[in-house]
């Protein structure tokens, strides 16, 4: 998916003399080919993150399209602030690409560890949130997108699903049609949803676009209220965007995501998913539990 | 001058109105603000040059920006009464998606000159004319950012970005920031020090040509200047005056 970003970035800077990459001093050999061809729109601007993103509004400011790149803890929890006023006060354009989104930088510990990221922006409003599951996805959204009005953050995540879907800032896609429940899933969750639900009489909504959030389709795929989110980050992020979408109607929502505690192992992702049960087998007990007397 | 005399009431009167306001911190930029609007700017106007896009990165000072903007026709005299009621478009801080000529809304303190530098960064990108001037407070020079940017903007060699320290002590009560003159220096900065209150050392030193370098204007200013009860009196520093006050602390001077 990086490589994709890498190469996706340099067509944008090919295509559009506004645009810019902004580096937090990682995957500049990733860029080595977009730097070569555009050595003024590609900075390697150092380990700054709060100032990066304001001078990114500055740019957006000036016109320019900034597109900043840098681990997802640093970029939107310790530059939480100037996202909110820089970028989504001033209703400024840009893009904010990370890597390392909730464990994927689990052997790094946990100043790098950033299930919280999601949740944090969602506090902020104007900020859109693409999630996508595949490399093919991340084009899709990002070609289509760079340069909307808005700032939006893209989350890239190192495992991605076996198959792309058709996806749209915006839109969630139904990939299954059942009548017991609803399961809500994000991102690189869907492979993993899939397998728990094939004996399930139950719909599943996949969501790359977690604002703007697709209300209608989870709405109408829902009308017996009972929805479970299977959500990459901190469990509990999408309750909000759930009930919003259920409103008025008696529901019931669970969740499974990441726990809400620092971890302070290392080891791999798989390590961490197991020792929390982030898995289809929890997918399939909270479904069975959800389905209790349905 | 009878402009600064005149204006220095207009702040005093629009704050007393409002009951809200830093009197003493736009006071500390007065000088500086007229004379950047009323003779830099004009002067680029008038020779058909790129006109300075300038950054109010202490935004709290935003009552200095209000009544100087007035002054010179891009919001209405009238209009200053409103100060921080509810639909004002002149709040607290100022909010650049209501009012021209605000390059950036400020108020968390440590964003405008980032900022700046950005529009600085996308004028030397695109080869555009003209610079930018960012004013930042001593205060504000305790968040990591100003210094992050001193870095960034002398690396990229950012000669469009002028930096003016309005530099009234307001914080040595709790940092001493020390001589900002030798921190900018240290980043690779051209520095300039002034009187930032004396207009011509304010006119030479916003007038100097760009060099190799972004340039620093230390400008050695008094908080609250013009109005003797308040001059370096942190009791004012977010205080309104009543209504039956403003008359004595104008007078008093």
């Amino acid at each position: 998916m990086r490589r994709q970003f890498a190469r996706s970035a340099h067509e944008v800077l090919n295509l559009n003399k506004e645009a810019i990459v902004l580096l937090g001093d990682i995957g500049v050999f990733g860029f080595r080919e977009a730097m070569q061809d555009h050595p003024n729109r590609v900075l390697n601007i150092g380990i700054l993150e709060q100032s990066t993103i304001s001078l990114a509004a500055g740019l957006s400011i000036e016109g320019m399209i900034p597109i900043v790149h840098t681990i997802a803890p640093f970029m939107v929890e310790r530059a939480l602030e100037q996202i909110k006023i820089d970028f989504g006060y001033q209703r400024l354009r840009g893009n904010l690409v990370s890597v390392g989104g909730s464990l994927d930088y689990a052997a790094l510990g946990c100043t790098h560890h950033c299930p919280g990221d999601v949740s944090a922006l969602l506090s902020i409003p104007n900020v859109e949130i693409a999630i996508p599951g595949t490399a093919a996805e991340f084009e899709q959204l990002f070609m289509s997108e760079f340069d909307n009005t808005n700032v939006t953050y893209y989350r890239l995540s190192e495992i991605e699903n076996s198959r792309s879907q058709s996806v749209k800032l915006g839109q969630a896609n139904l990939v299954k049609s059942g009548s017991q429940a609803t399961v809500v899933c994000v991102g690189p969750t869907l492979d993993m949803t899939l397998k728990a639900v094939e004996n399930f009489d139950v719909s599943v909504i996949y969501l790359t676009s977690i604002r703007p959030f697709d209300y209608a389709l989870v709405r109408q795929a829902s009308r017996h209220g009972r929805v479970l989110v299977v959500e990459p980050f901190y469990e509990g992020t999408l309750s909000f965007e759930v009930t919003t979408a259920l409103s008025g109607r008696p529901s019931v929502i669970s969740s499974v995501g990441i726990p809400r505690s620092f971890r302070s192992e290392y080891g791999t992702r798989e390590e961490h998913y197991a020792a929390i049960d982030f898995s289809s087998n929890r997918i399939v007990a909270e479904l069975e539990k959800l389905l209790v007397g349905s | 001058m009878a402009e600064i005399d005149r204006l220095r009431r207009e702040i005093v009167i629009a704050s007393a109105r409002a009951g809200e306001g830093h009197i003493p911190s736009a006071l500390s930029i007065l000088d500086i603000l007229w004379i950047e609007y009323s003779v830099i700017m004009a002067n680029q106007r008038a020779r058909h040059e790129e006109i300075d896009r300038f950054v109010l990165s202490k935004g709290h000072g935003s009552l200095a920006l209000y009544v100087v903007l007035s002054e010179i026709g891009v919001i209405d005299k009238s209009e200053l009464s409103s100060f921080g009621q509810f639909d004002s478009r002149l709040g607290g801080h100022p909010d650049r998606l209501k009012i021209p000529g605000v390059e950036a809304s400020t108020g968390s303190l440590g964003h405008g000159m980032p900022i700046a530098a950005g529009i600085a960064l996308a004028k030397q990108i695109q080869g555009s004319e003209g610079r930018v001037v960012v004013l930042i407070g001593d205060g504000e020079a305790n968040e990591g950012t100003i210094w992050e940017t001193a870095l960034i903007a002398a690396h990229r060699q950012l000669t469009n970005l002028v930096c003016v320290v309005d530099y009234n002590h307001s914080t040595d009560r709790a940092l001493l920031v020390g001589s900002i003159a030798d921190k900018f220096a240290a980043f690779d900065w051209n520095v300039l020090e002034i009187d930032g209150h004396n207009r011509y050392e304010i006119e030479e030193s916003l007038s100097r040509k760009a060099t190799t370098r972004p340039l620093a204007i230390i400008a050695n200013t008094i908080k609250g200047k013009g109005v003797k009860a308040m001059e370096n009196n942190p009791a004012w520093h977010h205080a309104a005056p009543k209504g039956d006050e403003v008359e004595n602390l104008l007078g008093d001077n």
